[in-house]
């Protein structure tokens, strides 16, 4: 069928803030479908809450409301833009349970606004467990025995007749939030009254266990005329038991014959076509080891994580050919741009191996469970290409950026080899280090695949990986080990460290044996059909593809890796609108990037695409070849400023910021003497590398002080040290890892914290303007609630600010973007830290502004003057709107994290709230965040001794809202003495009815528990936070957010909500 | 061992030997297929051809005899980047390196075969050696290797003798002229009674057993060798009994009728392609092997009409005759390796015997 023409203006539903399991996927789906849509002729409005994506820019859509994702603000947006249809399936779970939600109540129907992309039956048929189960049963496709249950009584009377250990997955949830493996009584109850409370509709399904089966997806699309291809299949390295977002996957799957790959095959194109699917689906199986037996595990009805991985692996634009669907193209109307010689009806085929690897925050939670199950803790991920599984797995380790380089990881000299086969029990995001470890024990693959249900192929490529470390080891290097080494994708430095040479040293070999890689080009069609498309990967074994005649100017962009806590999408945002500002300008740009869920990385952003590790070697092989004229670092996070010192020893002109210059911004001692010049002053510091050098710095400064290495991202390892016992624990832990740089020592002033992002051209500077954190500093600013324009600064002040941001972007000579992060305190401004390259915040602030920070910085880095762009130079005009950028968290996903706030970042995500009201715009970012109060309008504070008096204001006014407010002790009394009527509740480890009962009782809207300073060490507070999160109750651990929540409570009304078009400012 | 393959062009890939290390002659094709490498291995339409597999890693899940789709393999040569040095499946009872030495096929791994690929796509399909000999005279051998053609392709795969399934079923014949194992199990499937017959039976034999339908299955080689079999298909196809031809079957009833073949550039051999059904507007991706096709400006209009046409390249992918129960595919519905996708045609085969008696 051609176009459905009645289809002419389209309201496409992002996913939101960024949280585990619904993380930058769908960015890129979402600009995808957006750029295909507009392609086609078609308005598009956009609402997404989530302003650090590349999907919420005026150039991807027509109208843009950076708006909660709340059924109501839809609503109101659908009868403001009156669009015909509503496009839901590539903004994820939110955007589809908010359009089953306007389907359900009538109003889209009401309105005479079409469901695209998918029917809610469908969707109702795919997400609901029960409905899920009757379908697969009438079509013969197998589940594994299970049953919906909305109550513990009858979860065990279920589990009575299968038996443990079963699995719970609660009914429409993100990521299985809620759900797991339960192999007792005590266990099971845990999980299911923990996931009938996280589903929207109160169901969880209790199924049984099929744990160590193989896991194996299939990504499928189908058309309204019922024609159905699959895209992709993947194979799961970790069986069953380990969500699949946190497991190492393989495309396409490698132990499958051709009667199990066409057996699962036929079983997905058979549930898609029964389910009535239009556009791209995702379905999973667990498949028995033993038999053809197999299960269907779940089936998602629109673009997903894994459609992203599949569509980087395969080449195949999944989320543009589900939007192109649901204009009413069948799938062979559609060009398969790659080739442009085959159709989208056409299945892709690999000539290569894709592995992606999850990235867990762990490092970020350190008391956080390591261990992996059914619910997804990844923050992200990465991928790799390469012509063995071997190479790609050892590229994807090194793509972690968690200094890995290889499965060489952890000291495992003093561990014995019982104790090896005992960790091999263990399911966490070691585990693939561990089995490294048991096969150079000589611990059998058989007895490993006995534990972990491995599969036996697998374990035999790690064995080839372990051999060949053991090999160079013991022999001679020559030119044929070497060249094996690197097939196998051994890294120069590890390489050396096995055969006891340097890294130059080995480099130095394989360039004098002409050992190096090739770049093979992904095609989706295996070479059968010529293709055109830039989009490469490296090997050793193969004849190069990429022929470079230069035609003009080359500029390569180094992307910003997986996303983790505190390097979010915000750096992709960077990274993809300062290669479009380069073609702009004339240049042809190369981008070098290896996340697999980002915008960057698809084909057609920059005019080449290298998917490869973000390491100096990997990134140097690309820069022999394609000789650049200059490379771009400031747009992709740490990651990328890290490559700047071996960039410039691979004589690429670093463009922007000199290095040096950079450089001087991280060095304390540099960087204290620009600011003496500038006479701007900093709260007073050192730096120290010993326990005993920091104890001496903070009696000299005076506690309070913060301790942070330097050089590192989102505040990692940074702490208010308050006594010796602080200083002593924490330069334990940071130097737990070897640091190349010092540590810093500062004394921690707390006042009021102000940021702002400038362009500077060497001469002239731009700031689109000032942003003020709610939360006083102390609290990472990536997890402050972020005011722009700033209420409590005054004029005087931002004079200062300005004039300070001037003066150090001119002393850093910088050319391009800073952000600055100051502390005013006392009427004074005080300089904490000055990055100078894009922040977290350039998305935001280009946004609420108008003005194009990413495009202007990219445009001086070329050569541009501010002057000449049409921009007046300094502080611009303060903007009639305000908007505020609220922090959003996963807690609930990472058992055992804690989850009060600090120096160290914690959020995964953001949201906005704007409008021309203050009181409605931070009304509009908490609702965005999903803190929707009042509910049963009960709450329980809990505060350290400092915060108590203030905690007396809030109590008063909670009480004069309604609330029902629950103190222990010393806080009831307190409250109670002025005025605030507190009921006292005994504190966890008292008798009951005590807090933890309050807690489970389900009733509290609210707990405000503000921990003492430093580590928080009491078992009673982490369990308060930690329970409170884990059943669903908003938790504010400062006096600063609990304030302006109530002020957005007090004087905000919901109903009123006003509307914001975002292209229009 | 080293091993080499030369192809006629000149161009040399050096490898490690597997399998045999006899020095064979071929054709050189490719097949993107990522799973079914031993339903490649036996498929006999490649008879007197090395098949490269684009997908790098073979091997994987080793050798599970009962996937076989002919009694043994008739390739001459396979041509991999990498076979896996340990298979691992509930299945498997053999490695492929120990299939390969058990049937004596010559192999080579270790070469860029994307790289081959793209040769063969640019040039054609072309003949190569594979030869462990690694003092060979280039100008020697390229000789040979050009000199090389795939002849009595169909005589050297069919049966020699006719064997039969029972089922209570309708009656089919199905001509052999290098069928896979896997159409005789779809009609064994729904219940046929199958009489497989050897390539070169007279059409007046089958038609004396009175069939209610005849299959011609796929097989290897240029469709105008067979001249004599083309004779006796004009018999069949006056006969008015139901047909249904994959394949091989389908070019020689479309020359039997008149229409005419050509060799393709470089074929289509994979598990992805796209074939259209014209009637319905559906596509459905098909298993595939083939270097000839039927050309579609010679069909007579007034006999047959495309059925089916590839969506990539638009060739004819299947035809539907006038007025007769005649239908032929150019792909392969009974899979093996590949998507099951069209296997409903063998049920629309059945249906229209039913119609046709």
């Amino acid at each position: 069928m051609p176009k459905n023409n009645s289809i002419k203006k389209v309201l496409v539903v992002g996913s939101g803030p960024i949280v585990i399991g619904q993380a930058a996927e769908f960015d890129y789906a979402g600009t995808q479908a957006c750029r295909s849509l507009k392609e086609e002729g078609v308005e598009v409005v956009l609402v997404n809450s989530n302003p650090a994506t590349i999907m919420t820019d005026k150039d991807i859509a027509d109208k843009v409301y950076i708006e909660p994702l709340t059924s109501d603000v839809v609503k109101k947006i659908m009868l403001k833009e009156k669009p015909d249809s509503i496009l839901p399936t590539l903004g994820g779970q939110a955007a589809l349970n908010i359009a089953m939600e306007l389907e359900e109540s009538g109003f889209l129907k009401e309105n005479g606004i079409k469901l695209i992309g998918t029917s809610s039956q469908t969707i109702k048929k795919a997400e609901d467990r029960e409905e899920f189960k009757k379908t697969m049963e009438k079509i013969g496709e197998p589940c594994a025995p299970s049953e919906v249950v909305t109550d513990i009584e009858a979860g065990l009377k279920f589990v009575e007749k299968i038996g443990y250990p079963v699995v719970l997955r609660p009914a429409y949830t993100l990521g299985g939030s809620g759900g797991g493996i339960a192999h007792n009584e005590e266990e099971f109850i845990d999980i299911l009254s923990n996931g009938l409370r996280l589903s929207r509709v109160g169901q969880v399904l209790v199924e049984r266990c099929i744990a160590g089966w193989k896991e194996i997806e299939y990504e499928v699309m189908r058309d309204a005329n019922g024609t159905c291809i699959t895209v992709c299949n993947m194979e799961n390295l970790d069986p069953v038991g380990v969500h699949t977002g946190d497991s190492i996957v393989v495309a396409p799957s490698q132990t499958l014959s051709d009667k199990e790959y066409q057996m699962l095959r036929s079983s997905a194109l058979n549930i898609i076509s029964e389910l009535n699917i239009t556009g791209g689906c995702n379905v999973q199986y667990a498949l028995n080891p033993n038999s053809f037996e197999y299960c269907v595990i779940e089936v998602n009805p629109r673009v997903s994580r894994s459609s992203a991985l599949a569509s980087k692996a395969t080449g195949y634009p999944i989320a543009k050919v589900t939007a192109k669907i649901a204009l009413g193209y069948d799938l062979d109307e559609i060009q398969n741009a790659i080739t442009g010689k085959t159709y989208a009806s056409f299945e892709p085929t690999l000539d290569y191996c894709v592995v992606k690897i999850p990235r867990l925050p762990f490092d970020k939670f350190i008391q956080a469970k390591r261990t992996l199950t059914t619910q997804m803790k990844a923050t992200g991920e990465v991928m790799s290409i390469a012509t063995s599984f071997e190479g790609a797995l050892m590229k994807a380790l090194r793509s972690l950026e968690q200094h890995i380089d290889s499965l060489i990881h952890g000291d495992y000299s003093q561990v014995s080899t019982e104790l090896v086969r005992e960790a091999l029990h263990r399911v966490d995001d070691r585990r693939i280090f561990v089995v490294a470890e048991a096969i150079r024990r000589g611990i059998s693959l058989e007895e490993i695949n006995e534990i972990t249900k491995i599969d036996i192929w697998f374990l035999d490529k790690i064995a080839i990986l372990v051999e060949a470390e053991k090999e160079l080891k013991q022999k001679e290097l020559d030119k044929e080990l070497l060249l094996k080494a690197k097939r196998l994708e051994f890294p120069d430095a590890v390489i050396g460290k096995l055969v006891g040479k340097t890294e130059e040293e080995v480099k130095a070999l394989r360039n004098e044996w002409n050992i190096k890689p090739a770049y093979r080009m992904v095609d989706t069609c295996a070479a059968e059909f010529e293709a055109a498309t830039p989009y490469y990967y490296s090997s050793y074994d193969c004849v190069n593809e990429v022929n470079a005649p230069k035609t003009k100017k080359r500029i390569m962009v180094l992307g910003s890796g997986p996303i983790r806590i505190g390097q979010g999408i915000e750096f992709d945002y960077c990274s993809v609108h300062s290669v479009w500002a380069l073609k702009k300008a004339g240049y042809e740009t190369i981008i070098v990037n290896n996340n697999p869920e980002t915008v960057s990385t698809d084909f057609d952003i920059a005019d080449k695409l290298y998917f490869e590790p973000l390491t100096a070697e990997d990134v140097e092989n690309i820069v022999n070849l394609e000789q650049p004229d200059g490379a771009v670092v400031q747009f992709g996070g740490q990651t990328a400023i890290k490559l700047t010192e071996a960039l410039l020893k691979m004589g690429v002109k670093i463009l922007g910021t000199s290095a040096e210059n950079v450089d001087a911004a991280e060095d304390r001692e540099r960087f204290d003497e620009i600011l003496e010049e500038c006479c701007i002053p900093r709260p007073k510091g050192t730096t120290v590398f010993t326990q005993e050098e920091a104890l001496k710095a903070a009696h000299e400064l005076g506690y309070p002080v913060l301790v942070r290495p330097s050089y590192v991202l989102g505040g990692q390892g940074m702490q208010i040290a308050i006594s010796d016992s602080d200083i002593i624990e924490f330069m334990e832990i940071i130097n737990r890892t070897v640091q190349e740089h010092p540590i810093l020592v500062d004394k921690y002033l707390m006042g009021k914290e102000v940021e702002v992002d400038a362009v500077c051209d060497g001469e002239d500077i731009i700031i689109p303007g000032i942003m003020e954190h709610v939360e006083r500093a102390g609290i990472h600013s990536g997890d402050s609630i972020s005011v722009y324009p700033s209420l409590n600064i005054s004029p005087k002040i931002k004079r200062v600010i300005e004039d300070y941001t001037r003066k150090l972007a001119k002393s850093l000579h910088v050319i391009g973007l800073i952000n600055i992060q100051f502390i005013v305190y006392e009427d004074e401004v005080y300089v904490i830290e000055v990055n100078p390259r894009s922040s977290r915040t350039v998305p935001y602030i280009s946004k609420v502004t108008g003005i194009p920070i990413v495009d202007l910085a990219s445009r001086v880095i070329v050569g541009e003057k501010i002057k000449d762009m049409g921009y007046t130079p300094g502080l611009q005009p303060e903007s009639q709107y305000y908007a505020i950028k609220m922090p959003v968290f996963s807690f609930e996903k990472l058992r055992g994290a804690e989850i009060s706030l600090g120096p160290e970042m914690k959020s995964t995500g953001e949201c906005l709230g704007i409008s021309k009201d203050f009181h409605e715009a931070l009304y509009k970012a908490f609702l965005g965040s999903g803190v929707d109060l009042p509910k049963h309008k009960k709450m329980i504070i809990t505060v350290k001794d400092s915060d108590k008096l203030e905690a007396v204001e809030i109590g008063k006014r909670f009480q004069a809202l309604g609330y029902e407010i629950f103190a222990t002790r010393s806080t009831c009394r307190i409250l109670n003495e002025n005025g605030v009527t507190a009921k006292h509740i005994n504190k966890i480890e008292e008798s009951s009815p005590n807090l933890m009962d309050l807690i489970l009782s389900h009733e509290i809207d609210l707990v405000i528990d503000t921990p003492s300073q430093g580590v928080d060490k009491s078992r009673d507070g982490f369990l308060i936070r930690r329970n409170a999160i884990e059943t669903g109750v908003n938790v504010l651990t400062s006096i600063d957010t609990a304030r302006a929540l109530l002020t957005s409570l007090e004087t905000a009304d919901a109903n009123k909500l006003s509307l914001v078009d975002i292209s229009e400012i | 061992m080293k091993a080499f393959l030369i192809l006629e062009d000149g161009n040399v890939f050096e490898g490690e030997s597997i399998g045999s290390s006899k020095t064979i002659v071929s054709e050189i094709v490719f097949n993107t297929s990522m799973t079914g490498y031993l339903e490649v291995l036996t498929d006999p339409s490649y008879a007197g051809q090395a098949v490269v597999m684009t997908y790098p890693l073979i091997g994987n899940y080793g050798i599970c005899y009962e996937d076989m789709e002919a009694a043994k393999p008739v390739q001459k040569g396979f041509i991999v980047r990498e076979i896996s040095r340990r298979a691992s499946n509930f299945r498997n009872e053999a490695t492929i390196e120990e299939f390969l030495i058990k049937y004596d096929i010559t192999g080579i791994q270790g070469i860029d075969t994307r790289a081959l690929t793209k040769i063969l796509r640019e040039k054609g399909t072309m003949n190569g050696m594979i030869t462990t000999d690694e003092n060979y005279v280039l100008e020697e051998v390229l000789e040979e290797i050009r000199k090389y053609k795939v002849v009595d392709a169909v005589k050297s795969v069919t049966c020699t003798e006719k064997r039969f399934y029972e089922g209570q079923g309708k009656k089919v014949a199905l001509l052999d002229l290098g069928t896979k194992y896997n159409i005789e199990k779809n009609l064994v499937k729904r219940g046929c009674q199958v009489t497989v017959y050897p390539a070169f039976t007279k059409a007046e034999e089958i038609l004396a057993d009175n069939p209610d339908g005849i299959m011609l299955s796929n097989g290897p080689g240029d469709p105008k060798e067979c001249v004599e079999i083309i004779e006796q298909i004009k018999i069949l196809f006056d006969s008015n009994v139901p047909i249904f031809a994959i394949c091989l079957g389908h070019q020689l009833l479309a020359l039997a009728t008149g229409a005419d073949t050509e060799k393709m550039k470089y074929g289509h051999r994979g598990g992805n392609h796209p074939v259209k059904d014209l009637e319905t507007g559906h596509v459905y991706i098909s298993s595939q092997n083939h270097g000839y096709v039927v050309k579609e400006d010679s069909i007579n209009k007034d006999i047959a009409k495309p059925g089916f046409i590839n969506v990539n390249d638009k060739t004819i992918e299947g035809l539907r005759y006038h007025n007769k129960p005649v239908f032929t595919v150019q792909f392969h519905p009974e899979a093996c390796p590949g998507p099951r996708d069209s296997e409903f045609l063998f049920d629309e085969f059945i249906k229209m015997m039913e119609v046709g008696k």
